[in-house]
């Protein structure tokens, strides 16, 4: 079966979703991150879809779902490099997509995550 | 050419990205601006959806029109049980699936034009246009 491949990048998995998705893709995707998530202690997902021509409320609902459960466990989820025309398209479907949250590309996502710093994310204790 | 016509099934999920990319092609062609071509696809993907997840499938009629409006226009008529209460399921929220409800209002305000007739027993059919501004 196809799969999504998830990339480590510091403390953050990245995403990019270059392929129209359909049903089993977008569950196998959904697993895939909670399991990589777990592994790596992850703290934030980047998922790019700036290779989607349309974003429709079936994969509006799949972002939101991946960052109500990257939020459980305590990662934080930003969509990155959305088009104009999608941005334009969703708003006017009615899915403001709210508790997603949002970067303009992929190195402002990684910001907002806490960076890449190399550091295993076990160490974050120390901030404390 | 005032008008061409071509029907593609809604069988699989699979079908749904075949409708989009044709109704893209078709948009293109006409000469859509590309937020008014990603409205349309953006609609004709939930439509197709509905018609597949809550018609038990169905079929797309995709049309270019090039009359005195250019345009393209999408039919979409499914074999499902209908919908009871068509402008309940045209408001915001309204789902009976796992869908957030969004798709059949969400997808009148994309398009031009928004015709749907259901017979309870008989099916939906939901037509949609978007005209070249």
């Amino acid at each position: 079966m196809d799969s999504i491949p998830i990339l480590k990048i510091g403390n953050a998995l990245l995403v990019t979703i270059q392929v129209d998705m359909h049903d089993q893709l977008a569950n196998r995707l959904q697993e895939d991150l909670t399991t990589r998530i777990v592994q790596h202690r992850a703290r934030g997902v980047l998922i790019d879809i700036s290779a989607l021509e349309i974003v429709d409320s079936f994969i509006g609902r799949m972002l939101a779902n991946i960052a109500s459960v990257s939020r459980l466990l305590d990662a934080d989820t930003v969509v990155v490099g959305m088009r104009p025309e999608v941005a334009i398209t969703l708003v006017e479907l009615g899915l403001g997509l709210p508790g997603v949250k949002t970067a303009l590309n992929a190195e402002r996502g990684l910001a907002m995550i806490g960076g890449v710093d190399g550091r295993d994310s076990t160490d974050d204790a120390d901030d404390d | 050419m005032p008008t061409t016509t071509e029907t593609l099934p809604i069988k699989m999920g699979d079908d749904i990205v075949r409708v989009r990319q044709r109704v893209r092609v078709r948009a293109t062609e006409v000469g859509l601006s590309l937020v008014d071509q990603t409205k349309l696809i953006t609609a004709a993907s939930e439509l197709a959806r509905n018609a597949l997840d809550y018609g038990k499938g169905g079929q797309a009629v995709i049309e270019t029109v090039s009359e005195q409006r250019r345009g393209v226009r999408v039919t979409f008529c499914d074999n499902g049980p209908g919908i009871a209460n068509v402008e309940l399921a045209l408001s915001d929220g309204y789902s009976t699936g796992t869908g957030l409800g969004h798709g059949l209002g969400g997808a009148r305000r994309l398009v031009d034009e928004f015709h749907i007739d259901s017979k309870i027993g008989q099916g939906t059919t939901v037509t949609i246009a978007r005209w070249k501004r």
